[in-house]
């Protein structure tokens, strides 16, 4: 397995002061046999021999690196280069962890899969996967984010999935994730709960990383290949923190500037956002420690991101550990600033990027005025736009 | 000797089991929590669960997750739950243990929650997302300041979790009777005697059972087995309801 980079978490899942398992009993058993198992596969060629072959023939993959000339040219800075996991098959990098968990989860012999999805790209990744190896399926879904992704509901009820709507709390992708683990506890002896970020109890994050990092090992090679040399800079959008890990992950020795992208909403003065690093603090959410945006009681903030994927309060707690270690630095694009950089790559590169991997462009957009030419960005475009056509229409007041 | 660990021996010797109820503290006010303590005390109970609110309780199922929400909106907050008990204390002596998530604790700081619950007459805490496997330095504070720390144990629970839940918990062991979240339905089998029958040959701590217990029938079951029976969810409808929570605590007491 990739990801051997690091010798974080620690055998109880810690990255220095963060992550850990912080979940009901219950589901403790559940936990140390997920992480027995996910030991055991991520070592035997069974296993790992048809990971790669789904990777290969079903994602996609190796997903292009491709150089974005007229989006470099229209900048005026660096070469920017795109990885291409909006090429991937679903439309973004979730199914990379999807497939996997859902090839693990038969091999546990568990007969049923459920999942949260924020944008709804996990949600269709899960359905997917279930579809591919024959699980029973449900997925969680904010009822928030539901009328804004209605298109991926449809996608993920046509694959076979039940989707459950969650009308509690701010009903998104939290409130999903609360359901997720309350079905989990309760039907935890024959079901699997594949999370689809490198969040909650361990061994998610290191697991969630390990079946991303497939990206930045491909970005390497791709790029020493095409440049002959490494990048200067990373860039990746930052929700839960899977597709921006899943980059980073091979380029952690290398010592390059690795930039993560929250959610700026309608600005952090607001309080209308998801920038954990700018507004939150130490919590303990959803199975782990790490940066939470909470009130001074300790009770969880709404968030508000006009992407549905990034909308969430918390943060892998990888990100805080490598932020302590000064390995990687995080900044946020506010809704504004993202719908630009959506209408930018479309109209000089048409490719229409996810609201979430919009993110990331419009933090290369900003870094590109203060470096040369001669450098090299690689940004993860970490999912496709199709999904947001619509709610972007609906900003813009035009009526489909 | 903890007021919990006292009022089960006193029970164990009389052959009596104990009846623990839940509330929502703030749910609709605190002065009314403060009431239904005394009523609850009155009608014959035991030992008394106060739920501190948290924005994402992922134990508790629609009931009280909703109780919580009526709590927060009142402007409901671990430091003044501290400050209900410290005005019960002037009334009643029944032993008080607060049940809430770990990290309303955790901002509020350990130590100083810890300090803070004992010097307003806390006996225990209940954190269902703190297992003893993250909650040694807690646990050590707990220890040194005689607060009961009460861990849970599942249906699920292996032999290896048995002992170390065992060794961490003090005043009681919470035995949760169904796999699920709280306030679904109870289902009463030969696994949950075999479960109980297993946990008590590995501690002689007193074992009390809840989640899914909701009326005086369960709970007369259950007493047959456990030391102690929990009633949260059937009486926090009753109280969202507008209704008394006397008779219906009479009549678990009965029964227990």
């Amino acid at each position: 397995m990739p990801g051997k980079h690091t010798k974080a978490p620690d055998s109880k899942g810690h990255f220095g002061q963060y992550g850990g398992r912080f979940v009901p009993e219950t589901l403790m058993p559940a936990l140390i046999e997920l992480e027995a198992a996910y030991k055991k596969y991520s070592k035997e060629s069974g296993f790992l021999n048809e990971l790669r072959a789904l990777q290969k023939d079903f994602i996609g993959r190796p997903t292009p690196l491709y150089y974005a000339r007229n989006l470099s040219a229209r900048l005026g800075g660096p070469k920017i280069y795109l990885k291409r996991e909006d090429l991937c098959h679903t439309g973004a990098h979730k199914i990379n962890n999807a497939i996997a968990q859902a090839l693990l989860a038969k091999r546990m012999g568990k007969t049923r899969i459920i999942a949260e999805t924020g944008a709804g790209q996990h949600g269709v990744a899960t359905a997917t996967g279930a579809a591919h190896v024959g699980l029973e399926c449900e997925i969680y879904m904010g009822s928030e984010d539901i009328r804004r992704q209605s298109l991926n509901v449809f996608r993920m009820r046509l694959l076979g999935a039940k989707v459950c709507r969650v009308d509690t709390g701010s009903r998104t992708l939290k409130d999903a994730i609360n359901e997720a683990l309350r079905d989990w506890t309760t039907n935890v002896n024959h079901t699997h709960y594949v999370m689809g970020t490198v969040f909650g109890p361990h061994p998610y994050p290191a697991m969630v990383r390990d079946f991303q990092s497939v990206i930045g090992a491909e970005a390497r090679q791709q790029i020493l290949k095409a440049e002959n040399r490494l990048p200067d800079c990373l860039v990746a959008c930052v929700g839960g923190g899977s597709n921006s890990i899943g980059l980073f992950h091979a380029f952690l020795k290398d010592n390059i500037k690795m930039v993560g992208v929250e959610a700026g909403g309608h600005g952090i003065r607001t309080g209308r956002h998801a920038a954990r690093f700018a507004g939150g603090s130490l919590g303990i959410f959803q199975g782990c420690k790490s940066y939470l945006l909470q009130n001074r009681d300790g009770n969880v903030l709404g968030t508000h991101s006009v992407s549905a994927g990034l909308d969430y309060a918390s943060i892998g707690p990888e990100h805080c550990y490598l932020r302590d270690l000064k390995k990687t630095e995080y900044t946020y694009a506010t809704d504004r600033e993202a719908l630009r950089a959506f209408d930018l790559l479309s109209s000089t590169e048409g490719i229409i990027p996810a609201l979430e991997s919009a993110h990331a462009i419009a933090e290369t957009v900003k870094l590109s005025s203060s470096m040369s030419s001669k450098s090299i960005i690689i940004v993860n475009l970490s999912g496709r736009g199709d999904k947001d056509v619509q709610e972007v229409a609906g900003i813009k007041g035009i009526e489909l | 000797m903890s007021r919990i660990s006292n009022t089960f021996k006193k029970l164990r010797g009389n052959g009596d089991k104990a009846l623990i109820p839940y509330i929502m503290a703030g749910d609709p006010s605190l002065d009314a929590t403060r009431r239904f303590v005394m009523d609850l005390e009155a009608s014959g109970a035991d030992i008394i669960e106060l739920g501190v609110p948290f924005s994402d309780p992922l134990a508790d199922g629609p009931v009280i997750q909703q109780a919580a929400e009526r709590s927060l909106l009142n402007g409901t907050t671990l430091k003044k739950v501290l400050g209900l008990v410290k005005e019960i204390r002037r009334e009643s002596e029944i032993p008080l243990v607060l049940m809430t998530y770990f990290n309303p604790v955790f901002k509020y700081g350990n130590e100083r929650f810890i300090k803070d619950a004992v010097k307003a007459g806390v006996d225990g805490v209940i954190i269902p997302d703190l297992i003893p496997d993250e909650a040694r330095d807690f646990i050590h504070l707990a220890r040194e300041s005689k607060l009961d720390t009460i861990f849970l144990l599942a249906p699920t629970s292996t032999q290896a979790r048995i002992n170390k839940v065992a060794k961490a918990a003090t005043g009681f062991i919470y035995y949760v009777s169904i796999t699920g979240i709280t306030g679904a339905a109870l289902t009463f089998g030969k696994q949950m005697k075999e479960n109980i029958n297993l946990l008590r040959s590995t501690t002689k701590k007193p074992v009390a059972a809840g989640f899914g217990i909701s009326n005086p029938e369960d709970a007369s079951m259950v007493s047959k087995l456990a030391d102690g029976v929990i009633v949260g969810s059937a009486i926090v409808k009753l109280i969202a309801q507008g209704k008394g929570i006397k008779g219906f605590v009479k009549n678990l007491r009965k029964a227990v």
